[in-house]
């Protein structure tokens, strides 16, 4: 009994390591090594690189930024690049010193939170490397980075409200998820909606928060539909938590989507969201684009060429597909996820 | 008696708990410089009366006076804490220290204004009354780490620093071995010298008569009476304490040895065993119906010895046979299915489940035996804790009361009904007899010599020679964690034990 | 009458049931109609019941199935697995990938739960023999897969919320067709009649109360404390798996970082309003089944009050404290003695008549 209690225990410890080992250290996969992080002068040409991010598990869209930038900054492009994954500010900060320690030639950043970064940002920039950053913005001056390549997430608030607007709807009974309360996403796709209830052109029904979680949003939603109060628009703020609120609806037998009675819209453009689209369930969702490598490469290679670049703050480009104009093949170019 | 020698004055004392009347108009007198012995069987209430005393419970009514400044003033204590301002101190039945502080923090903590005290001044002064105590501990010792006797000291101890008019002893030497006692009571002289006032509740009539002035007698939470030692005979105070008149203690007639024949085979017999706890190999047999114990100091390992048999603790070496054939015995469920039974030295923390009711406790064992995928129904439950209950005559209000609140006595009773009901063929008994009131004492030696009539073996320890004497046909004498020897018929006296266990002590001196 | 109502009172049902009792009250007397349960015809045309009273029902069943395996581990370690929800991600996880990778069809469906239920025990024993042999604090050694157990979830997948869609899978976090009552609250029943047999028809309580309450008792009677907690972590692991795929269900996809969020704190709670002490020894599963209802009564009583997004948390926790509150020791004596006098003035009242 003892050597299978022994056995047992080896396996899951095992099983438990190799899953504790390889989830986080899926960066340590990434094509460029932490072992290329030593101070090599025989990088023969290529461009040093250190890029700083948010672990790929964070989110579908951090896995779809995180492939992104594996696909643009790799060898086959002309750099070198060294990778860090953390949630933690700190670890972060860490990470992004020790690479100006190791003498990368460019930084990348996505902060995890905005604040702290002055005194690594100075030191880069004493130290002559350059610094961009990307998805989002930190609290830092502005001469402290070449460029930032940022998500507006305001501007899809806008994008969304204004596509509602445009629909002239004799009435607009709005039932508003959002996301984890302080979160960049949440406060800049809550604002733009909260203008509109301000202005009076559009009522809030319920304003609640599902901090992000499917199954939360389902039951706002059902306890709204309990309530037998009348709405016609569900505004969730990423596809998740949309898809929570349609699995309500269809539980109390409530039309959605393109000829439903209910307008439903969601953020982040993921696959099976954009199909919800194409198949009419949705009527709306709006990009959040995580493609930030190709604009970086271009700037960088301006660099190097010794031109000046053009603009400080770039924000990426974003769209929105409603159920009228969207295609199959929108979905495979801009869908993330499967 | 001359009023101003009164120290402290309790009148009319009234106290119960739900569905138990624990106390009822008791009086007490205690008077200065004096030891006054507080007795009567469990739940006479005496705990209750010194719970009440010191404030753990309140009074549902009554009044306490205590001597202020040379004067007679009503106090109304609220917690322990007050009552050790006033300066009335418990050393209470069970070890209520702190086992994972240091023996220093367990002398100061919770004495007022300890905040401001240093650890190190603290240690130092732990060190000297130690020293003074001549108590075998460090003062940054980890209090769990000490020895049972040990502990006590140290609460003994911390009473005794804390410069107090009144002292209660609740049962200290129910743990202490036979020189620890003599010490304490060099130390309870001391203080009676110094005129500090002792309230002293034991279950030992020795201890009682070597040391007391006076004696208070309760009855199922009721006043006998107030009496002077020296003017009460033994066998009467027993009667008292028990409100019948008593044979039974001088009747219990020493047992005949059972003719040992040799071609019956041991219920029971060990070659070598040894355990983790029971490192000294030892050898060990008993037959049918026959009733042997060991017998030593505390520590002598005794108690190790009978684990071992159990396979307690973990078993190292040894060959076991039972009734000549061979079996393995591993681990206490082995020993279970072997039809030995096993009552551990320290029922609270390996006897009872404190918070599972009376009947809970009484068929866990047969429960076990009987398997994981069989539990008895609750009728056949109750229906077993019934019978135990009425055999064994244990004072409970109901078979589902909790068993942490019967008393001590009942508490043993209870546990004892597990293992009589597994019908063992085996039967280990260790200090079934420790904690309770004389009653009771009485009734578990009967219950012993009964079932070994009824042909199951006993192993029967006890701190009290007396007993083992009284129901043993042969003793083992235990020492230094090693058998010394073996005496059976005539040998075994008090004398030739005291001699055996002080052997080479006195060789040594 | 006396008795059964101190016997009540004394019952360790009381302060959870009162608990419930007070947010029901409330609730009415806040809106009449708040528990009232329509029949609906749902998109895909089948007739079913809704209202607030089913939602809380269906959306506490994962907490309370949760609840039951924390409930023996609490009884059994004297400590908690905060580890359960992320547990949950990984269980939820390999039911996802078994069911990606294959047609879904009802026997897809029991291989991916059975598969879940595998990977989830073996965490769970995992963390069982962290507690039971090496005897780890089970707080301590459940935060390993606390913070590991979303990145192995992820892992699992290799993508961040990957979807699986079946009219199958609808019918579990949904209703089947044709039974008008949420599919959540018959596996949950189903669940609490299973638990129920098992504690009836072998000693499995007895056995985790007594290593609970008293190690060295346990161990001197023949019981086994390391296989009883073992035991109790992989009851716990079914549990687990289940309430994952339940909660997978009900959207048809796996978000690992936001699946039962934060929900080994609802379990935890559950626990300690159901009546078990978070300190181990007797237990009362029914009481935590209770707790979970009443926490999900609570969140969903805060919707229907439509209370702001950033105070729904500090409203939770007040109600929560006044819950703890009531069932400590010092207000339940308190109490006590309350019903004794009142009872005893009645008494008193009641001894003349009979005399008449």
């Amino acid at each position: 009994m003892k050597k299978f209690l022994a056995l047992i225990l080896v396996a899951v410890l095992a099983l438990g390591l190799a899953a504790c080992t390889a989830a986080p250290s899926t960066p340590a996969q990434t094509p460029s090594d932490t072992t290329s992080k030593t101070p090599a002068d025989t990088s023969g040409g290529l461009i040093k690189v250190g890029i700083v991010n948010n672990p790929p598990s964070e989110s579908g869209y951090r896995a779809a930024n995180v492939a992104d930038f594996e696909r643009v900054f790799n060898e086959a492009n002309g750099y070198k690049v060294s990778t860090f994954y953390s949630l933690k500010n700190d670890e972060q900060l860490n990470a992004a010193q020790q690479f100006i320690t190791d003498g990368v030639d460019y930084l990348l950043i996505s902060a995890a939170a905005t604040d702290g970064w002055t005194n690594v940002l100075q030191n880069a920039k004493n130290a002559g490397v350059k610094v961009f950053l990307f998805d989002r913005m930190m609290n830092v001056d502005q001469s402290l980075f070449e460029a930032a390549v940022i998500s507006d997430m305001k501007a899809q608030g806008k994008m969304a409200v204004q596509w509602l607007l445009d629909q002239k709807l004799p009435e607009y009974n709005v039932v508003h998820i959002q996301g984890a309360m302080g979160s960049d996403a949440q406060i800049g796709r809550t604002e733009p909606l909260n203008e509109q209830f301000e202005k009076g052109t559009m009522k809030c029904v319920v304003q609640q928060t599902a901090t992000w979680d499917e199954a939360t949003a389902k039951q706002i939603v059902e306890s709204v539909i309990n309530s037998g109060e009348k709405f016609n628009v569900i505004y969730a703020e990423n596809d998740g938590m949309a898809r929570g609120a349609v699995a309500a609806l269809d539980e109390a037998g409530i039309t959605h989507g393109k000829n439903g009675d209910v307008v439903i819209i969601g953020f982040d453009f993921n696959k099976w969201a954009l199909r919800e689209v194409l198949a009419g369930n949705w009527n709306l969702d709006v990009q959040c684009s995580p493609f930030q490598a190709e604009r970086i490469h271009q700037m960088i290679q301006d660099l190097e060429a010794g031109k000046t670049l053009s603009e400080k703050i770039v924000i990426n480009e974003e769209r929105y597909f409603d159920a009228a104009t969207i295609t199959e093949a929108d979905i495979d170019k801009y869908g993330i996820g499967d | 008696m001359m009023q101003n020698d009164i120290v402290l004055s309790i009148r009319n004392i009234c106290k119960s708990f739900p569905g138990v009347r624990a106390l009822q108009n008791v009086d007490f007198t205690l008077r200065k410089g004096e030891i006054h012995a507080l007795m009567g069987e469990n739940g006479a209430g005496k705990s209750t009366l010194i719970k009440v005393l010191t404030g753990v419970y309140p009074k549902d009514s009554g009044q306490i006076f205590l001597d202020i400044n040379g004067g007679l003033k009503e106090i109304n204590v609220k917690s322990p804490h007050e009552a050790q301002s006033l300066g009335i101190s418990t050393v209470y039945q069970e070890i209520t220290l702190c086992p994972n502080l240091t023996v220093a923090e367990n002398m100061f903590i919770g004495r007022g204004n300890y905040r401001f005290v240093s650890w190190r001044s603290m240690k130092k002064k732990t060190a000297e009354i130690l020293k003074k105590l001549n108590i075998p501990a460090r003062a940054a010792q980890q209090l769990g780490t000490c020895s049972i006797a040990v502990q006590q000291m140290v609460a003994i101890a911390r009473a005794v620093d804390m410069e107090c008019k009144v002292l209660i002893f609740d049962e200290p030497t129910s743990s202490l071995d036979e020189q620890e006692v003599e010490k304490l009571f060099s130390l309870m002289r001391e203080l009676k010298s110094r005129g500090v006032s002792i309230i002293f509740i034991t279950h030992f009539l020795d201890q009682m008569y070597e040391i007391s002035d006076r004696v208070t007698v309760l009855r199922n939470g009721e006043l006998v009476g107030e009496y002077e030692v020296k003017d009460l005979p033994r066998v009467q105070l027993i009667s008292k304490m028990m409100g019948k008149d008593l044979d039974d203690v001088s009747t219990l007639q020493k047992r005949k040895l059972p003719d040992e024949k040799t071609d019956v085979l041991p219920v029971y017999e060990a070659v070598g065993l040894s355990s983790t706890s029971c490192p000294n190999a030892f050898d060990f047999k008993i037959s049918k119906g026959e009733v042997n114990g060991f017998t030593g100091l505390l520590g002598s390992g005794r108690s190790e010895s009978v684990r071992a048999i159990f396979a307690a603790d973990r078993i190292t070496g040894g060959k076991i046979k039972i009734n000549g054939k061979d079996v393995k015995i591993k681990k206490p469920k082995d020993a279970m299915k072997r039809g030995i039974g096993y009552l551990p030295e320290d029922r609270k923390r390996d006897g009872i489940v404190e918070d599972l009711s009376v009947r809970e406790n009484i068929i866990l064992a047969l429960q076990v035996m009987k398997g994981f995928f069989r539990p008895f129904s609750r009728a056949e439950a109750e229906a077993f804790a019934d019978e135990y209950i009425k055999l064994l005559g244990i004072k409970t209000a109901s078979m589902d009361t909790p068993i942490k609140s019967l008393s001590g006595g009942n508490q043993q009773k209870a546990i004892l009904a597990r293992w009589l009901l597994t019908n063992p063929q085996y039967l280990i008994l260790d200090e079934p007899t420790r904690g309770i009131d004389v009653g009771t004492k009485v009734e578990i030696q009967k219950l012993i010599l009964k079932l070994a009539e009824e042909g199951v073996s006993v192993t029967f320890i006890s701190s009290e020679i007396e007993e083992m004497l009284r129901t043993c046909s042969r003793l083992i004498v235990m020492r230094d964690r090693k058998a010394v020897g073996e005496l059976k018929g005539d040998d075994m006296t008090q004398d030739n034990i005291m001699h055996m266990i002080a052997g080479e002590a006195v060789q040594n001196a | 009458m006396r008795d059964v109502l101190k016997k009540f009172a004394r019952s360790q049902l009381v302060i959870p049931l009162f608990s419930l009792l007070l947010i029901v009250i409330f609730n009415l007397i806040r809106d009449v109609e708040f528990f009232s349960i329509n029949i609906v015809t749902n998109n895909q045309g089948y007739r079913v019941l809704s209202g607030n009273l089913i939602s809380i029902l269906n959306g506490a069943s994962a907490v309370a199935i949760m609840s039951i395996g924390m409930t023996l581990i609490t009884s059994s370690c004297k400590g908690q697995d905060i580890s359960v929800a992320a547990v949950a991600a990984i269980a939820g996880s390999v039911f996802v990938s078994v069911l990606r990778s294959n047609e879904i069809t009802i026997p897809v469906i029991i291989l991916a739960f059975l598969s879940s239920c595998l990977v989830s025990v073996l965490f769970s024993t995992f963390n069982g023999i962290l507690v039971a042999v090496f005897k780890i604090q089970p707080m301590i050694a459940t935060l390993i897969l606390f913070s590991a157990g979303r990145s192995i979830a992820y892992w699992i997948n290799g993508g961040a919320t990957p979807t699986i869609s079946s009219p199958l899978l609808a019918s579990i976090g949904g209703f089947i067709p044709g039974i008008p009552i949420p599919t959540p609250i018959i596996i949950m029943v189903l669940f609490l009649v299973l638990i129920s047999l098992v504690l009836r028809f072998t000693t499995l309580g007895l056995y985790t109360q007594v290593v609970g309450i008293n190690e060295g008792t346990a161990h001197l009677n023949g019981i086994n404390p390391v296989w009883v907690k073992l035991i109790a972590f992989m009851i716990s692991g079914i549990c687990v798996a289940t309430a994952g795929n339940i909660t997978v269900c009900r959207i048809g996809l796996i978000n690992h970082e936001t699946l039962l969020l934060d929900a080994e704190m609802d379990v935890i709670l559950s626990v300690a309003i159901g009546g078990t002490a978070l300190s181990g020894g007797k237990f009362n599963l029914y009481g935590s089944v209770i707790g979970a209802y009443i926490i999900q009564a609570l969140t969903v009583t805060l919707y229907a009050m439509k209370v702001p997004s950033a105070a729904v948390k500090a409203y939770k926790a007040i109600v929560i404290i006044l819950i703890v509150v009531i069932s400590s020791p010092l207000v339940k004596e308190f109490a006590a003695n309350l019903i004794n006098k009142l009872f005893k003035k009645q008494a008193g009242a009641k001894i003349p008549m009979k005399a008449s």
